[in-house]
């Protein structure tokens, strides 16, 4: 019974209620379920929220943990997927000592190597922003690390799927069985 | 319901009017055939509770004197009469106190709506007098729940919650009202909820599942049902009946699907679970084909998952698809409404009778009958047993009565020798386990069912959880029968202590007042008896009552409940003695 842990991304189609974020991390909680990242946003379906979630677990946990989302009244559909199955991204800024820029050439090198973006350059400090894979942001930080970094901060995975997710046909449907 | 504001409502159905949020409320539960509901007043709710006094003639709402007895009584008329139950508090206290039945009825799928005061919205995350995050609190237990802040927002949010709470698989819903909407006017109108996109309240049924089901069942030589409150829900009864005759297939119960088919049925085989019967649990792990319907496999009704059932195939017919393969692999899952899918499933069966395999759950209900039944229902040794108790309100009541218990012995006492004929008869608290809940729930459901005979069985310890509701039944003059089983310990932690800590009776041994005299206290008539000799005089005159009775029987103080699967063990490891 020594089931696999994975990486998984929940996917979660949610109308836009307030109390929703509560009643999902409930969902985590009362399971013991540590969640690594959360986003939350505007889906592509208008009034429609998308969470993306990922967490380290089993694929069984992930099918109940599902159906306790889908079970939630104001959640259109939840789906998990693993990261073959999808298409995702991380992103990062760092604030580092505008001197640096010019004392250490090295910082230079990194910036371009690692195709990381200047978001601005000011007298005291200038900005950077990283996306890519968690492994990338990582190097990038380690190395940026050795110089001193004033802030660091990573934003949660965001992901789409590689598969269809019929929520607008679901919708669709419903509609349709109201007239 | 006064007729005439009823026509009145339906005259202004599509039309609107300008009222208050608070008259709007009213209008709401009048518009959803509310007629009773249960609660307690206070600051945040009064604009309400003054509109409860003006619409007095269409409504009738009852003064418990508890906010948990309010939402037990809600409770138990919902689970007797399977309409929504309805309470209504206060902010801060009165909400948090509301919690636990709410918790309650989302564990056993009661339909019921919660509406709370809250403080005004300017003052909202200000620490305001009597303001607790009630939504917050609430989420976890509640199917749904929902924050009104302006009045225009109360009839769809209202219509919304009563369709959550009775639709698919029912639950509680809470809505929390903050004062400003309650005076706020606006322009009224009220439309029914029909549907709300983001839920579908009952999945459909594959029918390529209904054809899988039946060939298993059809071909199993060993089949055995297990059914559970999902055949009360689904209002499946009859459907049950016909799959179960049709097929002839043993059919056991879990504790909340007590009732559904009479307990004289000749295929009903018993209860299931910790303290069910010995044939059911033991021939779960013997049966070929396991067919569960509407239940969700508690660990009390499963004992070791490891061990359970593990030779058989399972088919699990459910409304709610997080529940297939929960804790049970389905190797067939039939999701939809149980009414449906049965009267599918019984035209898909072939009639037939296992004889045998009938006759395997009768040997061994000889043995328990021998072991335990007997000495529980026919004791010959001094002091008396709870299960003859049951056996006297059984030939009073002659099986019509329902059977209110709260927690402990005395319920698994009650679940197992109360005899049903009618169902929805058995209202207790399966999930939670909420000692308290039986005396407010016994309010409620006599109330709504004022014909039905209602007997609330209670142990010593639960009775003084909310024996303050025997106020409420003074003042509203409730017939309900109340039977304490006084033991004078919290009798089953006594026997988990008797049989797994060697005897340290901690904390368990009670000092119990005179009940007879707080009965009496409320001028209801008492009895106390402790003798068996007095037994029969004593529930005769009971049942015989026209007004509410209270009845103590003093019951011997260290009885123990058998069978028993003790925790960890396999169903079949269940134990006689
Ligand atoms: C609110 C609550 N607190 C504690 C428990 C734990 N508990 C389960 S059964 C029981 C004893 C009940 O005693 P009593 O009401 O006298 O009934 P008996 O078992 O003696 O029939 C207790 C304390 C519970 N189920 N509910």
């Amino acid at each position: 019974m020594n089931e696999e842990i994975k990486t998984l991304t929940i996917s979660i189609y949610t109308e836009n209620n307030i109390g929703l974020l509560n009643r999902i991390s409930a969902i985590f909680q009362r399971r013991g379920i540590n969640v690594e990242s959360l986003t939350t946003s505007q889906s592509e379906i208008e009034n429609v929220n998308r969470f993306v979630i990922v967490v380290n677990i089993t694929e069984t946990q992930a099918k109940k943990i599902v159906g306790q989302f889908e079970k939630q009244i104001e959640v259109i559909r939840a789906y998990y997927h693993t990261d073959e199955e999808t298409i995702y991204t991380e992103s990062c800024m760092f604030k580092i000592k505008s001197e640096l820029l010019f004392e250490e050439p090295q910082i230079q090198n990194i910036i371009k190597e690692s195709n990381t973006r200047i978001v601005t350059v000011n007298k005291e400090f200038f900005v950077l922003e990283k996306s890519g894979r968690r492994h990338e942001i990582e190097s990038l930080r380690s190395q940026l690390n050795v110089f001193g970094i004033m802030q660091f901060v990573r934003a949660g995975r965001i992901a789409v799927t590689k598969d269809q997710m019929k929520v607008t046909e679901m919708l669709t449907a419903f509609n349709n069985q109201k007239q | 319901m006064n007729t005439k504001t009823l026509n009145k409502t339906k005259e202004m159905a599509g039309k609107t009017e300008r009222i208050t949020g608070a008259e709007a409320i009213i209008r709401c539960l009048i518009a959803e055939g509310v007629s009773t509901l249960y609660g307690y007043p206070g600051g945040a709710i009064m604009p309400v509770y003054d509109e409860l006094f003006k619409y007095k003639d269409s409504i009738h709402h009852v003064l418990t004197r508890h906010e948990q007895g309010a939402a037990h009584a809600a409770q138990g008329y919902a689970r007797i009469s399977g309409k929504v139950g309805v309470a209504m508090a206060t902010s801060g206290p009165g909400a948090t106190n509301l919690i636990t039945g709410i918790a309650d009825a989302q564990i056993d799928s009661t339909p019921m709506v919660c509406i709370t005061g809250q403080v005004p919205s300017t003052l909202l995350g200000s620490d305001a007098f009597q303001e607790t995050d009630i939504v917050g609190i609430s989420t976890p237990v509640t199917k749904w729940n929902q924050q009104v802040t302006k009045a225009s927002q109360i009839p769809e949010v209202l219509a919304k919650a009563f369709y959550i709470a009775r639709s698919g698989r029912p639950g509680p819903v809470l809505v929390d009202i903050t004062k400003d909407a309650q005076f706020e006017t606006f322009d009224f109108e009220y439309k029914k909820c029909t549907g709300v996109r983001s839920y579908k309240a009952i999945p459909d049924t594959d029918p390529a599942s209904i054809t899988a089901a039946a060939a298993l069942i059809n071909n199993a030589k060993k089949p055995m049902i297990v059914w559970g409150q999902g055949v009360i829900l689904g209002q499946a009864e009859a459907e049950f009946k016909a799959v179960v005759e049709k097929s002839g297939v043993p059919a056991a119960w879990t504790i909340l699907g007590a009732s559904a088919l009479p307990t004289s049925h000749e295929l009903n085989v018993g209860m299931v679970g910790m303290h069910g019967n010995y044939a059911p649990n033991k021939l779960t792990n013997e049966c070929d084909v396991l067919i569960a319907i509407g239940m969700r496999f508690d660990d009390r009704v499963t004992g070791n998952l490891s061990k359970y059932a593990k030779q058989a195939k399972v088919i699990h017919f459910d409304i709610d698809p997080a529940e297939i393969n929960k804790n049970v692999h389905a190797d067939v899952a039939v999701l939809g409404d149980a009414k449906q899918s049965l009267a599918l499933l019984l035209d898909a069966l072939n009639k037939n009778t296992h004889t045998a395999w009938h006759q395997e759950f009768k040997d061994l209900y000889a043995i328990e009958y021998d072991k335990v039944i007997k000495n529980d229902i026919s004791p010959t040794k001094e002091g008396l047993t709870m299960g003859e108790v049951l056996k006297q309100i059984n030939i009073e009541t002659k099986g019509n009565a329902a059977i209110v218990s709260d927690v402990g012995q005395h319920q698994m006492i009650a679940c197992r020798y109360a005899d049903f004929n009618i169902t929805k008869s058995n209202i207790t608290s399966g999930g939670l386990g909420t000692m308290g809940f039986a005396l407010p729930a016994a309010i409620g459901a006599k109330m709504a069912e004022p014909h039905r005979e209602v007997v609330a069985i209670i142990g010593d310890g639960g009775y003084q959880m909310n024996i303050q509701e025997l106020g409420t039944i003074f003042q509203q003059k409730v017939p309900v029968k109340i039977v304490v089983l006084n033991n004078e310990f919290l009798g089953m932690v006594r026997q988990w202590q008797e049989l797994f800590f060697d005897n340290r009776y901690a904390s368990t041994e009670m000092t119990n007042p005179n009940f007879v005299a707080i009965a009496e206290g409320y001028y209801i008539k008492a009895r106390k008896v402790v003798k068996r000799e007095e037994l029969e005089d004593a529930v005769k005159e009971m049942i015989a009552s026209k007004e509410s009775y209270f009845l103590e029987v003093c019951v011997e103080k260290e009885g123990n409940v058998f069978p028993m699967i003790p925790t960890g063990a396999s169903v079949s490891d269940i134990r006689l003695s």
